[in-house]
């Protein structure tokens, strides 16, 4: 997994509450391979009307064209379903960091799982962020040692759970950490098996 | 005796600690996963432990269930899409290489995984559950942390049977009093979501208690902590009881004689110690709770049925009322417009929030000797709940209602099946979420109780229940 660190970019303002996953990538696309890429599908039914045309008025499509790295919204995004597909939309389209004053935990964690920072600010900022970007076409930096983010004359503090902050500025994958702990794990199984033997299911039929 | 471990706990903390597998030095702890579901959205995962060449580390510990994509009229997958055919063969394919148990499409046992893993006794109280699904948190009602995880989570469980994990903060809502005739679990959970926002339990285990929790049947508590995550939560429990133990006895892999005496005895020690904190405490009364639909775009948009569409105008904060009238736009729907002049177009009856015996039942009862007066489809939650429905004669009660009966799967709650609401028609659904397009591009839910649904089909509009309650009798 990349790295993050500092990033200086432009930043896409959508100003919606409640942006859940079934949004950020609706069911049906679901059943594609990821090699297929996904940021074509990402806020599919917002970004196209129902014969497929764009809608000429829906931000991303301009932001694109500028290489948006970071995308500001309202809170409670990334709401709902489980799917990490909604995860590969974003990061696939070009997002490395969404900022929104909350975000639904599963998604959150997802995206750490991916390199996706989930930057939390107050729902002051984040509507400050957001009325900003309506009028400032400076770049926007997210500082991920500093937990800061600089828009403008503007400095804005978020917050990030300092695992996940962690993780993320060293790139790392759990895999191969938990993999090297098989003795810890074995060494569970075998006094758990004692203790709550109701548990096994080895030895039940198909 | 520690003294760690006389301190007084929360059921979450007891049902955590004993899974701790080993904490990191920055406070991870690696939990160990009794249970791990899967279903054919999970071959991202799959696909991920192919690349790297390595197989399911605990294949007994991880049971395979065909639900989302499952067609529910018929039973040839050579009649359906070969696109939607291929996503339940590549779970067979997946569990099979595997020596995976698999409740597959074929199953005489195959349903929705949050209503399987109940009914086969494969959930019990004390157990660490994940799932790639958020609705996990059903499970919760047998007192077990259950959560739903992102596709790099599971393939990390296949691979390990372990999570890292940080311990999340504790919020116990607690539902006091006797609530009126006709108020459901449903009702329940739309009113606490109402109250506490859908965003209101992020970052916390809710533990639903109080007598209104304890006099729910199993049914009704697995509604109330599917539930859950529309609130954000992690993951919602309840402290297993009587009522749990009963349920438990007797399912097939449930744990039989000595050994569930010796696991009974265990049980009765999760339930949260007086004294133990938590850092969060909801209260409601019982009396208060009314038959709740939502109206809007989110599950916290909901109102009692006697209640009126809000009005942005009316709202100070502009960021909420910004919200409410996106919601009125995709909904068609009117500010002050009262909520049961609300005109639907179909119902649909099903999903793991609402589609077991007791769900089926309650809207049978309404719908009996009553004719709908809008198309719908009514999917039983098991094939084992369908045999039981028609066992009971509820089927023909649906069907002469002018219902379609159908197969069980996830079905019209998600759509992925085929099972779709037209564009721009309304739905009263015993669904779980009114997002936008859940149930197709352009369609607009409304959540309510499966009694509520019923009603609002024999009227054609969002309907107190109640009142025609209040006729049958």
């Amino acid at each position: 997994m990349k790295p993050f660190d500092i990033l200086t970019t432009s930043a896409c303002a959508l100003p919606l509450a409640s942006i859940d996953t079934d949004q950020l990538i609706p069911a049906r696309f679901m059943k594609r391979s990821r090699a297929d890429g996904y940021g074509q599908f990402l806020l599919y039914d917002m970004r196209y009307d129902e014969s497929g045309k764009p809608r000429p008025d829906f931000p991303l499509h301009a932001m694109a064209s500028q290489g948006a790295e970071v995308l500001v919204t309202r809170r409670n995004f990334g709401a709902g379903s489980s799917r990490e597909a909604a995860v590969y939309a974003l990061v696939d389209f070009g997002f490395r960091c969404v900022i929104a004053p909350s975000f639904g935990d599963i998604f959150a964690s997802n995206a750490v799982n991916n390199g996706l920072l989930p930057a939390k600010v107050s729902e002051a900022d984040a509507e400050e962020i957001l009325a900003q970007l309506q009028t400032v076409s400076a770049a926007i930096t997210v500082d991920l040692r500093e937990s800061l983010i600089r828009l403008g004359n503007r400095n804005y503090s978020f917050t990030i759970d300092p695992i996940w902050q962690l993780k993320l500025l060293n790139g790392w994958d759990d895999l191969d950490l938990t993999l090297s702990l098989k003795g810890d794990i074995v060494g569970f199984e075998e006094r758990d098996g004692g203790d709550r033997p109701w548990v096994r299911l080895a030895d039940r039929p198909a | 005796m520690t003294k760690a471990a006389r301190q007084p706990r929360t059921l979450f903390d007891k049902v955590w600690d004993l899974h701790v597998v080993t904490e990191r030095e920055d406070g991870a702890v690696l939990l160990y996963i009794d249970r791990h579901l899967v279903h054919e959205g999970s071959f991202h995962a799959f696909n991920k432990l192919k690349d790297r060449g390595a197989r399911v580390s605990r294949p007994d510990l991880t049971i395979g269930v065909a639900d989302h994509y499952v067609p529910t009229r018929t039973r040839a997958l050579g009649e359906i899409a070969p696109d939607i055919a291929g996503m339940i063969r590549q779970l067979e394919d997946n569990c099979r290489a595997n020596d995976i148990r698999l409740f597959g499409f074929d199953d005489p046992r195959q349903g929705i995984v949050h209503v399987v893993g109940p009914e086969q006794g494969l959930t019990l109280p004390g157990l660490t559950m994940v799932c790639g699904d958020s609705h996990t948190s059903t499970h919760g009602a047998f007192g077990a942390l259950a959560f739903g995880i992102g596709a790099s989570e599971v393939a990390h469980v296949l691979l390990t049977q372990c999570l890292w994990q940080k311990r999340p903060k504790r919020m116990r809502i607690t539902v006091d009093g006797v609530t009126a005739p006709g108020i459901t679990a449903k009702d329940i959970a739309l009113s606490i979501i109402a109250t506490i926002g859908a965003d209101g339990a992020q970052g916390h285990a809710i533990e639903y208690a109080g007598s209104a929790i304890r006099a729910l049947s199993m049914e009704g508590r697995l509604t109330l902590c599917n539930l859950a995550i529309e609130s954000g939560a992690r993951c919602g429990m309840i402290a297993p009881d009587e009522t749990t133990f009963a349920y438990v006895k007797g399912r097939p892999f449930a744990p039989e004689t000595d050994m569930l005496d010796r696991a009974i005895a265990a049980w009765r020690n999760l339930p949260t110690d007086e004294g133990a904190t938590f850092d969060r405490e909801i209260m409601l009364r019982g009396m208060d709770i009314a038959p709740t639909v939502t109206w809007g775009i989110s599950p916290e948009d909901a109102l009692p049925i006697g209640a009126c569409v809000p009005d942005p105008a009316d709202l100070e904060d502009p960021s909420r009322a910004s919200h409410v009238q996106e919601a009125l736009d995709y909904m068609g729907l009117t500010p002050g417009q009262a909520l049961d002049t609300i005109r639907i177009d179909r119902v649909f009856i099903g999903s793991c929030t609402n589609s077991r015996i007791e769900d089926l039942r309650a809207a049978a009862r309404v719908l009996a000797s009553r004719t709908a007066r809008v198309p719908g489809l009514v999917s039983p939650g098991s094939h084992l709940v369908k045999q039981q429905a028609e066992q009971e004669g509820l089927d023909r009660i649906f069907i002469a209602a002018g219902l379609d009966w159908v197969g069980s799967g996830c079905s019209m709650c998600v759509g992925m099946n085929g099972d779709l609401v037209p564009s721009g028609e309304r739905c009263a659904s015993t669904t779980n979420r009114n997002f936008k397009g859940r149930q197709g591009p352009g369609a607009r839910t409304h959540l309510m109780s499966p009694a509520m649904v019923a009603a609002a089909a024999v009227t054609g509009h969002l309907t107190d229940v109640r009142v025609l309650m209040r006729s049958n009798a």
